[in-house]
């Protein structure tokens, strides 16, 4: 009697995961930890006006984002990177079409302890230093002392972008690496944390995470440029050199809910909300 | 209502089996995660020979091309687990000694609850302690550039083996016969050289269990060491430099990697690596058990 009663409910809780999959009034949302503030704002803004959706947002890095739409356990995708090649292919082995939206820009922002004499980096001097060229602060017209790097773990789409574009600078041939001494960290705020209480250290991330305890770096695109601090209306204008466009990625054109959503995302209180979390609208 | 007979058979053979079934359910998980493990483990040698993965000093697993080479991850794995094992060996050991020989019963109980809550402690609380507290304290101590060293690491995780080899210690101190000790206490030996001569060398093999047990747990150990030993892929040339263990690799890079590809495969590999080495700790451990038994 008691296998019975187990099987039946058993059962029941089978049918019911179900009923919570196929409902057709949620979103999943899932991806960069960059966005996952930024997601999780307009998930809230937009279940007030329409209370009978229901919209998860999960973090755990752009990557991880992009393999839950292929596997088909996430509606939206958020991204920090664009799609690479590989993973196009494999989507459409699995009957899945990726496509993008980019609903806002993020500036990158290069901070150091606030007790670093250094205010300002050009492009090559930042490459140089992620990349184990330059290995002491007096070498760019800081104090002498070593030089701490941290990165983010390969799994985030800021460490790619930070590769790509600062230490290869877009050079899609060059094989350029950070520094094997570079400490990867598993998150922007244990970057920030570290820089926080570490005069040697350098960083990188989302220019949200700026606070008091970091000081940002101003950045030229090559010495005989101007130097940009990493503020919104630097990034609109295009002047500040590191910033990169955040991504959705839907399965095929979005239709329904997930239609109204990106719509919604797209609306003005949509990028409204994206001036509010510190990134950059696209509107 | 009684019940008839046979119905009783039925009902005993039905448990019977599913106490068997239980029973040798740890060993069928084990054989299905081997399985797995090599299964997508393998599949990296296809494209890498195993020299490059086990030998190579880079690991760059998502440039082009990629580098899978794990010597810098093992080194880093091994400083942290021989830094946490040296710590962690002679306090856990004496710890042991003091709560089953030395202490009063009373002050025995409350060690012993709370040596029960240090191994309570979620390995994500420690790190998160470690990161705010360890970390800066090793910087300003031995004036380094970061705090986020194997030193850390292997201080954070001796703390966490500790339980264990206490614990384990423990019971193998307990399990010596009593006549043991009173018959050196009666030709004449004193506290310490009962304790030393005679009840340490008979729980040597349970100790030496306890030990290994001790070094497992410290070696599979993840999100403490992700936290705090910096993750820098590169060989270092001392305990207060950064490493990169085999562990924090594994579980800050999965989330990343396309399934199917190198770096997924070369992710298992370092899996089926880390199976083997505890594989080989818990050997040594069941080895040493058994040498007492027969």
């Amino acid at each position: 009697m008691r296998i019975v009663r187990s099987v039946v409910f058993i059962t029941a809780l089978l049918i019911s995961c179900n009923t919570v999959w196929a409902a057709n009034n949620s979103i999943q949302i899932k991806g960069s930890d960059t966005m996952v503030n930024l997601g999780q704002a307009w998930a809230e803004a937009y279940m007030q006006n329409h209370k009978d959706a229901l919209i998860a947002v999960t973090g755990g890095g752009s990557g991880t984002g992009i393999a839950a739409l292929m596997s088909g356990t996430c509606d939206i995708a958020e991204s920090s990177r664009s799609i690479k090649a590989e993973e196009i292919a494999q989507a459409k082995t699995k009957g899945i079409v990726p496509v993008e939206y980019k609903v806002g820009l993020d500036g990158l922002a290069v901070v150091v302890n606030p007790s670093n004499s250094v205010e300002k980096l050009t492009i090559d001097q930042l490459a140089d230093i992620f990349t184990g060229k330059i290995k002491n602060w007096k070498e760019v017209g800081g104090k002498d002392g070593p030089i701490v790097l941290l990165s983010r773990e390969v799994n985030s789409g800021t460490h790619v972008y930070f590769k790509e574009h600062v230490l290869r600078k877009g050079d899609a041939k060059s094989t350029i690496e950070f520094d094997s001494g570079a400490l990867l960290m598993s998150s922007s705020q244990a970057i920030a944390d570290e820089v926080a209480q570490n005069s040697s250290a350098i960083g990188y991330y989302g220019m949200g995470y700026i606070s008091k305890a970091q000081k940002a770096i101003a950045v030229a695109k090559d010495a005989a440029s101007q130097y940009y601090l990493p503020t919104l209306a630097n990034v609109v204008s295009n002047k500040y050199y590191i910033s990169r466009p955040l991504l959705f990625y839907t399965n095929g054109q979005p239709q329904g809910l997930v239609k109204d959503f990106v719509d919604f995302v797209f609306s003005a209180p949509g990028q409204e909300i994206v001036k509010d979390t510190d990134f950059v609208p696209v509107k | 209502m009684q019940k008839s007979f046979s119905q009783k058979r039925l009902q005993e053979w039905i448990i019977e089996r599913c106490i068997y079934m239980s029973g040798i359910a740890s060993i069928i998980f084990v054989c299905l995660i081997f399985l797995f493990l090599a299964k997508e483990g393998f599949s990296l040698f296809k494209n890498i020979s195993i020299f490059d993965f086990l030998l190579g000093q880079k690991w760059y697993p998502i440039s082009t091309p990629p580098f899978f080479g794990i010597l810098s991850l093992i080194v880093g794995s091994l400083y942290v687990t021989l830094g946490a094992t040296v710590i962690a060996v002679p306090i856990g050991i004496a710890s042991a000694v003091y709560i089953s020989e030395v202490a009063p019963p009373r002050v025995r109980e409350i060690l012993k609850s709370g040596i029960e809550v240090l191994a309570a402690i979620p390995s994500v609380v420690l790190g998160f302690i470690g990161m705010m507290t360890l970390v800066p304290w090793v910087k300003n101590t031995f004036h380094l550039s970061t705090g986020l060293t194997a030193f850390s690491g292997a201080l954070m995780l001796g703390f966490m083996a500790m339980p264990t080899i206490v614990s384990i210690a423990e019971d193998a101190l307990n399990a010596v016969p009593k006549r043991y000790k009173e018959a050196a206490l009666a030709l004449g030996a004193t506290r310490w050289q009962s304790i030393w001569r005679v009840i340490l060398p008979a729980a040597s093999s349970g100790i030496v269990a306890a030990v290994m047990l001790g070094i497992g747990r410290v070696i599979g150990e993840t999100m403490a060491v992700m936290m705090i030993t910096g993750n820098a892929a590169r060989i270092p040339d001392n305990i207060f430099q950064p490493v990169r263990t085999l562990t924090a690799t594994v579980a800050a890079e999965m989330g990343e990697t396309v399934r199917g590809s190198d770096h997924y495969y070369s992710l298992f590999a370092i899996g089926i690596v880390l199976f083997i080495i505890t594989f080989c700790i818990n050997l040594i451990a069941d080895f040493a058990v058994h040498r007492k038994a027969k």
